[in-house]
């Protein structure tokens, strides 16, 4: 059994490495974590430092990305920034799986009406643009990062959920599953020694879009004024500043602009690529 | 940009322009060309309208539409003195407990009905209707006794002397045979399309999308030389900014960023003038009083020294702006100029807070007192850039002198019911827009510290409660004015507030718009002697 | 037929109720009430005055009484009157943004589907070819750029720098004025980048999940099949490939409402389009109950027949699933 994992890993890996695009996602994402964990190695400044005789300077050499409408220094603001931007990415994310792990585990599990009670909970949520939802909410709760990254994943977890329920049920079904509950294993044994670590491929290529997702999620609050809020830095609330400029401060939205742009681009095809290489047959799906 | 002209609307917030000190940027005159009617001017406007009867709004852009449509008995001139509108004139008697209103005579409904004192009593007596859903109900509430001898002549008795009633009349006159069918003004279709005594008619009003009016040709003081006046709603700053480059709207409210980077380019000079003057407002740093840290008014004043108050105007407002000493507007009659100032001082604001016990004993750069040390939290609003600004700055000024301030940024909603209602806050980042009647009562009495009330702060000085009445008591602009130097003295002393600054209003308007003259008042007082040239009119299909 | 429809409507009468008791239970998480956000501050309302306006929107009842009274109305599509000063039935406010969101969005779902359908089957028979990865990270690309910057940037490239295209707004100033065919072209004109914003934006999403439905069903045994009678490649690829894997693609336009409405508060704000979603945002920012509430059960409402079309749709071009 180890040995078949092994090397079903390997098979996986060498799939992923084979895909470019996926290559150069997961190259991206790495790139972002070395960044969101040691922010002052790729920053010199402090940024939150104001300098109000320096305000939007063009990039520079002291100043790589210029500075901001308060003489604060870009680029530190960005790579600081991409820690906020990822921990609301992160968060949200891991609300939202979690929600939808176990969701989808006691509805596929259970099934009868559980299930269908379970199920129609999630449609009803489905049917709701959740922009609304977390829109209403985060203006009534304040936009405090908390409030952010808990209303995203409350109202973004069904998709997982449905996915962790049709891998459920079919799991169910299989030979090993039947073989542990012969041997005497109880519900919970076989829901986490069996249904869950197979269910952890679907699941992770969906976590990885959803923080793309919820990163995009946070620079639209922060364009209608209600996400991370100044003066702490997060991407979205960077670019937003940087709108309102953006004819002659180009540097203010142009590198966030990007900056959200390659991230989000580095999860999909990161996920993709997982997608793929997960499950050869269904290549691309 | 849209002109609250009432006095008895003080909103906070609404960075309504309205005064106005300083001179035009050069350029601002236009080319020769004679007054022509006809041309339209498109206006750019953040918010929608939500109604045209001012009575049961609250909002600028609401307030603003409803002026073109709409008059009072009184209003304030260019110099920002009262005068008549739908009130030829009107006296005061000796006591001051009453006014008698001799109104105009001839003017007309934009329906063709006469306008007459039954309009006037109708609106006074809707004002204090409690179906009416109304904010500015308190003032008329003073009223004992109204009523109209004649049809142009109305009358009001008050219980005791009310310096701020005069102005309180700057409310707009509704039509009484279009509205007394209707219990609730706020649900009445005048509420949604106008019918007033103004210089411009309604014409349309499609939701979220634009506001038309018309030039009123009857109007008392002349026809509007410009034949219609289009409101844009455009909820985005930067698409607006778009929109004025690309020709789409002709007018719009500039930041100072715009105002100094953006619009300094020849294509955008041969285009249009930009104007500027003092906005009708300050921000302020807000201590609650009763928090120990700042019941201490030396650490109050040690904050004033502590702030960099240039800086803010500098990086904030790029220049555009004042240093605030006080809660009055510096070029109007009530303000005193000579009142204790705070240079920026860091040294000064250390001794100070050494001297009221807070010393960095520890060594860590945060001072400390009785084994506390000094960090507090500042709350403002959020989605307000120039505060959060100003809060970044703060924290930069107040960490140089050893307080560590955090900063929140909350929903207004939340800000106000959970933390400023309820008390629970350290200090606030918050403004104040200036009316032009200095009556403050609501916001310094001591008498107004409850909750939902406005000196939230908890401010409490004999003295200042004794001269707020005085000044509510005066008709007299001498007397008045003196009561309120005074405040404005204590105040600067005590330091309820750290008086942050005074924004500057930054209009810009189309060249090809001829006629408009800065003054104290703002620019858009004289809004129906504004015209085009012939030669240079744009939108002619709607010519008349 | 009709019974299937008839069972479909009769299921989505629980799924309203859920979806009127989670938007219910939404608003009343919000601290405060609509009375303090209209009077906040302002030195001349009283308590008494602010009592006045509670016992005007009827907030002094208790909740449940409030959650019935409104359930009970919404069944006849009142959802009382809107907050805001104008005092308008909110159905109204609603109704009248509903058909320009509605237009737009169908509008791009339209071009998403002209253009996702080509480039999925393309990029699936050509899998793994330069074109698929030039698509791949183009779609994807429409996908992760912030709405209300690639609007800003394609305002300022057509809108200012070239001055092709209006920047904002439905409609010219002077509209009423100009001949039907200047009208047409005035109105397009307004439209053409909002559509493409919105549609850019969905792209990845169909276009890939039409790329793995070709890829799936290239793999079918019938498709073999086809190929071994000798049938042209192209007769194989759009004949018979396509036409199954646009099937599960119905399904997914209905689902697709939602996200649609969701964006268009962004590119509604940005582009100042007075549609429902600049609506909502107002109203949530202004407190607006009644409104908020009613634009949460219209838009979940919109949703669901999104899904019952769509499953209609693929009932009738399925007949597996009638007589299911």
């Amino acid at each position: 059994m180890a040995a078949g994992a092994t090397s079903m890993f390997r098979d996986f890996l060498r799939r992923l490495l084979k895909n470019r695009l996926a290559v150069a996602g997961a190259v991206v994402v790495s790139f972002l974590f070395v960044v969101a964990a040691y922010p002052s190695a790729f920053a010199r400044h402090d940024p939150s430092r104001i300098d109000v005789r320096k305000i939007l300077e063009p990039p520079s050499a002291d100043h790589p990305l210029g500075t901001d409408e308060l003489g604060r220094d870009v680029l530190s603001r960005m790579v600081h920034g991409a820690r906020i931007s990822m921990e609301v990415g992160f968060v949200a994310t891991g609300i939202a799986t979690a929600i939808g792990l176990v969701v989808g585990l006691i509805a596929g599990f259970y099934g009868r009406w559980v299930d269908g009670v379970l199920m129609r909970f999630v449609d009803i949520m489905l049917c709701f643009p959740s922009f609304f939802l977390i829109l209403a909410v985060i203006a009534f709760l304040g936009p405090s990062i908390i409030n952010i990254m808990a209303v995203i994943g409350l109202t973004s977890w069904m998709g997982a959920a449905r996915l962790v329920r049709a891998e459920t049920l079919s799991l169910k079904e299989r030979d090993f599953v039947s073989a542990a509950r012969a041997q005497g294993a109880g519900n919970l044994r076989i829901i986490f020694r069996h249904i869950l670590p197979n269910a952890l491929a679907p699941i992770l290529v969906w976590a990885t879009l959803g923080v793309a997702g919820a990163i995009l999620v946070e620079s639209s609050l922060s364009f209608l004024g209600i996400g991370v809020q100044p003066p702490t830095p997060s991407w979205g609330n960077i670019l937003t500043a940087g709108k309102d400029n953006i004819e002659f401060a180009w540097w203010l939205s142009v590198y966030p602009g990007l900056a959200i742009l390659v991230t989000v681009l580095g999860y999909y095809l990161l996920g993709e690529g997982i997608q793929d290489a997960a499950d050869p047959r269904l290549k691309g799906r | 940009m849209k002109i609250a002209r009432m006095a008895a609307v003080a909103l906070v917030l609404a960075l309504v322009a309205g005064c106005s000190k300083e001179k035009a940027d050069p350029g601002g005159a236009g080319a020769p060309g004679a007054p022509a009617y006809g041309d339209a001017i498109v206006d750019g406007s953040i918010g929608d309208v939500s109604g045209f009867l001012t009575a049961v709004t609250s909002d600028s852009a609401s307030h603003g539409a409803a002026n073109y449509v709409f008059n009072g008995l009184v209003r304030y001139d260019k110099d920002l003195k009262l005068e008549g509108e739908l009130a030829e004139s009107w006296e005061v008697t000796p006591d001051g407990k009453r006014i008698t209103f001799h109104l105009r005579k001839g003017v007309r409904w934009h329906d063709g009905e006469p306008f007459t004192s039954d309009d006037v009593l109708f609106t006074y007596r809707r004002l204090i209707d409690p179906n009416t859903p109304t904010a500015y109900a308190e003032d008329f509430r003073q009223v004992t006794r109204a009523s109209n001898p004649d049809p142009h002549t109305f009358v009001v008795e008050y219980g005791k002397p009310f310096a701020p009633a005069l102005a309180s009349w700057g409310m707009h006159i509704l039509p009484k045979h279009l509205l007394e069918k209707h219990p609730d003004i706020s649900r009445s279709p005048l509420n949604k399309k106008p019918v007033g005594t103004g210089p411009f008619r309604f014409v349309e009003w499609k939701t979220g999308e634009k506001t038309v009016f018309e030039a009123n040709p009857d109007y008392f003081e002349g026809r509007p030389y410009l034949s219609r006046v289009v409101t844009r709603v455009i909820p985005d700053p930067a698409t607006m900014f778009l929109e004025l480059k690309s020709g789409g709207i002709d007018m719009m409210g500039l930041t100072p960023l715009q105002y100094t980077r953006q619009t300094e380019t020849e294509e955008f000079r041969t285009s249009f003038n930009k104007y500027r003057y003092l906005s009708f407002g300050y921000t302020y740093l807000g201590f609650r009083l009763s928090h120990p840290f700042f019941s201490d008014k030396r650490v109050r004043q040690a904050f004033a020294h502590a702030i960099n108050k240039k800086d803010i105007i500098d990086g904030v407002l790029f220049g555009f702006g004042q240093e605030a000493t006080g809660p009055y507007k510096p070029g109007t009659w009530v303000h005193n100029p000579d009142v204790r100032r705070y240079p920026f001082d860091p040294e000064k604001a250390r001794a100070l807070l050494a001297e009221a016990g807070w010393t960095d004993a520890d060594g860590d750069g945060v001072l400390e007192k009785g084994g506390r040390t000094f960090a507090f939290t500042v709350l403002t609003n959020a989605g307000n850039e120039s505060r959060a600004k100003t809060a970044a700055i703060l924290q930069q000024n107040l960490a140089a002198v050893g307080v560590r301030m955090e900063i929140r940024t909350l929903e207004w909603a939340a800000f106000i019911n959970e933390f400023v209602d309820k008390r629970k806050f350290d200090a606030v980042i918050l403004g104040w827009s200036i009316t032009q009647d200095p009556d403050q009562y609501d916001i310094w009495s001591s008498q107004k510290t409850g909750p939902k009330e406005l000196n939230f702060v908890g401010f409490r000085n004999a003295e200042v409660d004794r001269l707020l009445e005085e000044g509510r008591r005066t008709f007299d602009m001498e007397g008045r004015k003196k009561a309120y130097f005074r405040i404005q003295e204590i105040l600067a002393e005590e330091q309820p507030y750290v008086f942050l600054y005074y924004p500057d209003a930054l209009p810009v308007v189309h060249k090809r718009i001829h006629g408009v003259e800065p003054a104290p008042a703002g620019i858009s007082y004289n809004f129906i002697k504004w015209y085009v040239p012939e030669a240079q009119q744009r939108y002619t299909t709607f010519q008349k | 037929m009709l019974r299937y429809i008839a069972r479909r409507l009769l299921l989505t009468v629980p799924l309203l109720i859920g979806i009127s008791l989670i938007s219910f239970l939404v608003i009343h998480a919000a601290p405060g009430g609509p009375v303090e956000m209209a009077t906040d501050l302002n030195p001349k309302v009283t308590a008494e005055a602010r009592e006045r306006l509670r016992a005007y929107y009827g907030l002094d009842q208790p909740v449940h009484v409030q959650y019935a009274q409104w359930l009970g109305r919404m069944a006849t599509l009142d959802f009382g009157q809107s907050f805001s000063r104008d005092g308008r039935q909110v159905s109204e406010k609603i109704g009248e943004r509903i058909p320009v969101t509605l237009s737009i969005n169908v509008l791009s779902m339209l071009l998403i589907f002209l253009v996702a359908v080509p480039l999925g089957i393309y990029s699936a028979v050509r899998k793994d070819s330069w074109f698929d990865r030039i698509s791949t990270v183009a779609v994807f690309t429409g996908f992760a750029v912030p709405t209300f910057w690639l609007a800003l940037l394609l305002m300022i490239l057509f809108g200012v720098k070239l001055g092709w295209l209006p920047i904002s707004g439905l409609v010219s100033l002077e509209y009423d004025s100009l001949g039907p065919a200047a009208k047409v072209w005035d109105r397009t004109s307004h439209l053409l980048l909002p559509v493409f914003v919105s549609a850019f934006g969905g792209l990845a999403g169909f276009s890939r999940y039409m790329r793995s439905n070709m890829l799936e069903v290239i793999r079918q045994d019938y498709i073999a099949t086809a190929r071994a009678k000798g049938l042209p490649e192209r007769k194989v690829v759009f004949r018979h490939a396509m036409r199954n894997a646009l099937l599960p693609f119905i399904t997914i336009l209905g689902l697709s409402v939602p996200g649609l409405l969701g964006g268009s508060v962004i590119f509604e704000s940005i582009f100042a389009i007075p549609g429902l979603g600049q609506l909502f945002y107002q109203g949530v920012m202004s407190r607006d109950y009644p409104l908020i509430m009613g634009a949460l059960v219209i838009g979940a409402f919109l949703t669901l027949i999104g899904n019952m079309l769509a499953d209609v749709g693929y009932a009738l071009a399925d007949p597996r699933i009638r007589t299911e």
